[in-house]
């Protein structure tokens, strides 16, 4: 099928909100090339389940898509409708299983060729859509805060270098009741800007004590959860003619229910704390990694005002199979976790430097226990040092001011 | 279907405006000449272009051996030649550099898995395989060309390879080729496995799974090397591989003992060794890729030293270093910075080749842009097959 030929019957298995809102626009989705509609309808048909600034960035495009002209809408999809795709991916029923479609297209993509020219019109587009789309303004300087090194005595090479050329980097900062003092600010916020899920704390480990106007995602947390998807994993691996392709598409079809998260009181947080493990790689292993990777993606998706992640140390490194089945006793691998985390800080500023309002926005990274901290913000001089003594509380006041 | 190309569609979600991508690869390859110039005291390569000290003649090619050492896990600038790089490649630097003709800008245009890729660089043709099956090439290997065009020996054409997924490389689906006609394959995990089967507990941190995708082993099929042949061919007792092996750290360690093993006993004129330590960075530690890079650093220079030390390599060898492809930029939305090469962006398609010794000028660095495909050509110039169905040419400033 083609989407010219979309009926609004097609999407009656779409959850209630997404299917309310592929019906209204059911003209504008005909319209587009199909080596592009299947990644539109894989956003939308979690529709439901997504965070506010998800649903609102969804409704923003197609509003987008609606206004065109039929001279605007050529030069929009000029590029997507040059990609050519197979029969079989226009037999899919990609109306239904988006993501699948999605797979095998990229799949298709990389095998003739076209990757590059659809990067490209991927690009294009994100140029059009982002210039399109209005942009609302923030009611205060987006801060984002890593904190890492936890367990780390000492370390005596140069810490935050990605970071330096941007910021002021303090060698004197005082750490006592420093990550509660970064946890005070950031429930300050809260209060001050209330919002649904616009301040998180993400933990690699687990987390302090913390007021609940926060979102918070712990690796500790979430151990059932890993445990039981680890334990699935292993089942599946174990399935004769099971492979990485089918493995990968059956994670991503589950719930938080089939992995014991049985009463959703927040299901779009579930369902993204799932996806944390059953799309990233490296996450059901690694703390450092999972605390990246949650970084990543709870700022590309909930788009938060304030987001503070602390590092904690990871297992050493194990064999892979012995990783996954959870064998033997998981000894902490305290150095590596820093240098992991340190590159997680740099990831974290780039993240965030994604969204809107990054020129104005503000970063602080610290390591815990120690007087090394890095600002950066509109107001910090970058590339300098400062040995100011100040606290954490203090260095997050200047960095946001 | 290929798992590593899955975020392809990324740029849909997170596209933003990137530069050019001649522009970058062009930029990558700048930054890699002025490091190498200001650390290693290398030379622009067009000045020399016509007066290289080439090996011709049949007497050079019938003793001339090659040795090619990639990698199934790009390093990206940043982590080597960058400034901020070098601390963790000071062989590469400042041993191998010196002595090499070095490639800056290498592009793969290929599918960026690593089996696939590193098929796509034994036949010089963008293989389309399926990364994670366990089936030959479409096209006829370097190996096939080399033995078939020479009437070279099985005994003369190797790979050693790091996990079960490569046991195919060695020879193609070609009717022209293929059966019986392709290089012997060693894969020195699957042969710890066997050596100490029932007991790998010892051993586990040698058997590292395929990082791409840790959860795929495919059955073996085809010509892998058979545990018997320890003590027929390298001359190395059971009990002796093992005792060896428990003085290792990691795959590529295994690698390197088991091609120096090769290099000593059967002294193969084409010796093919793929790497894979630093495909670690899929695990989104960065430590671990950092590590990786380091011992890969330190196994090339260790595999050099050890043709300088055997009378059947030393003087008459070309070695050719080169990672299958690159990783994603930091900068590229669609990706996870060094975690992956997924989204296609330059980063992840342009890399270097490093080739030294034997018919190979020294100290000089060329700008040209080349494709990894142009690999199997360069070797047949080299060693004198012809490698008709390969889609790549001859790199003129190698031969």
């Amino acid at each position: 099928m083609l989407p010219r030929d979309l009926q609004a019957d097609r999407f009656a298995a779409y959850p209630p909100l997404a299917r309310r809102l592929a019906e209204a626009n059911l003209t504008s989705l005909q319209r587009l090339p199909l080596s592009f509609l299947p990644g539109l309808l894989r956003e939308l048909i979690e529709y439901d389940f997504k965070f506010p600034a998800e649903r609102t960035a969804i409704e923003n495009e197609l509003v987008a898509l609606s206004s065109l002209t039929r001279p605007q809408s050529d030069e929009w999809w000029r590029l997507f409708s040059q990609i050519t795709l197979s029969a079989s991916l226009e037999r899919f029923d990609w109306v239904n299983h988006p993501a699948q479609f999605v797979e095998q297209e990229s799949a298709y993509l990389w095998s003739t060729g076209q990757l590059d020219a659809f990067r490209k019109a991927a690009v294009d587009y994100g140029d059009r859509l982002r210039a399109a789309t209005p942009v609302e303004p923030l009611p205060a300087r987006r801060l984002g805060i890593t904190v890492v090194g936890q367990g780390v005595e000492s370390y005596d090479r140069p810490l935050f270098r990605n970071l330096r050329a941007h910021g002021t980097y303090f060698a004197n900062v005082k750490p006592a009741k420093g990550l509660e003092l970064l946890l005070s600010a950031v429930e300050t916020r809260a209060k001050a800007h209330p919002m649904p899920y616009g301040h998180w704390y993400v933990d690699g480990g687990r987390a302090a004590e913390h007021n609940s106007g926060l979102t918070c995602v712990s690796y500790d947390a979430l151990e059932p959860v890993r445990t039981a998807l680890l334990k699935y994993m292993q089942t599946e691996i174990a399935r004769p003619g099971m492979g990485p392709e089918e493995l990968r598409t059956n994670l991503a079809r589950l719930l938080p229910s089939d992995l014991g998260i049985e009463n959703e009181t927040d299901p779009a947080l579930d369902r993204f704390q799932v996806k944390l493990f059953t799309e990233g790689s490296g996450t059901q292993i690694f703390s450092t990694t999972f605390a990246q990777w949650a970084t990543r993606e709870a700022l590309r998706r909930a788009q938060p005002l304030t987001l503070i992640v602390r590092f904690a140390p990871r297992q050493r490194q194990k064999p892979m199979n012995e990783l996954l089945s959870g064998w033997g006793n998981a000894e902490a691998d305290l150095a590596g976790s820093l240098i992991d985390a340190d590159m997680g800080a740099y990831y974290h500023w780039i993240n965030q430097q994604r969204l809107a309002g990054s020129d104005q926005s503000a970063f602080l990274v610290w390591f815990e226990d120690h007087g090394q901290a890095l600002a950066i913000g509109p107001t910090m001089p970058r590339g300098t040092q400062s040995t100011s003594a100040l606290d954490l509380g203090e260095l997050v006041s200047l960095t946001v001011s | 279907m290929h798992p590593s190309s899955r975020s392809s569609a990324a740029p849909l979600a997170a596209a933003r405006t990137v530069a050019n991508p001649c522009e970058m690869a062009a930029r990558l390859s700048r930054s890699r000449r002025e490091f190498l110039r200001g650390v290693a005291g290398v030379a622009a390569g067009t000045a020399f272009l016509g007066a290289s000290p080439l090996v011709r003649g049949e007497t050079a090619r019938k003793k001339r051996k090659v040795i090619v050492i990639t990698f199934g896990g790009g390093a990206r600038d940043q982590e080597t030649f960058s400034p901020e790089g070098q601390a963790n490649i000071p062989h590469l630097l400042h041993e191998l550099a010196p002595q090499s003709s070095f490639l800056t800008q290498v592009s793969n245009r290929g599918i960026l898995g690593h089996y696939v890729a590193t098929a796509s660089l034994a036949t010089g043709v963008y293989e389309t395989l399926n990364n994670f099956s366990a089936v030959p090439p479409e096209h006829p290997t370097v190996f096939e060309y080399f033995r078939k065009d020479l009437k070279r020996p099985s005994s003369d054409a190797w790979v050693v390879a790091p996990s079960n997924g490569f046991n195919r490389i060695g020879e193609s689906d070609s009717r022209s080729y293929g059966s019986g006609m392709g290089a012997r394959v060693i894969l020195p995990k699957h042969l710890l496995g066997a050596a100490t089967s029932g007991s790998t507990m010892d051993y586990a941190h040698l058997i590292r799974d395929n990082y791409e995708t840790p959860l795929y082993a495919p059955q073996l099929a085809g010509g892998e090397f058979e545990l018997q042949q320890l003590e027929t061919i390298l001359r190395l007792s059971v009990d002796d591989f093992k005792a060896h092996a428990l003085t290792l750290s990691s795959p590529d360690e295994l690698s390197v003992f088991i091609a120096k093993r090769l290099m000593q006993q059967e002294s193969p004129s084409l010796l093919w060794i793929t790497m894979h330590d630093i495909d670690v960075a899929h695990s989104g530690a960065y430590s671990l890729y950092i590590e990786g890079i380091q011992r890969t650093d330190r196994l090339c220079a260790e595999l050099w030293k050890a043709v300088q030390s055997e009378p059947e390599y030393a003087g008459n060898t070309t070695m050719l270093i080169l990672p299958d492809f690159g990783r994603d930029a930091d900068e590229d939305a669609g990706g996870n910075g060094f975690q992956h090469h997924r989204t296609g962006d330059t980063a992840s398609r342009t890399t270097w080749m490093m080739a030294l010794g034997a018919g190979v000028r020294p100290g000089v660095v060329y700008d040209r842009p080349v494709q990894s495909i142009d690999l199997v050509p360069t070797l047949g110039a080299m060693l004198g097959f012809s490698p008709t169905e390969s889609h790549g040419q001859p790199i003129a400033e190698l031969v």
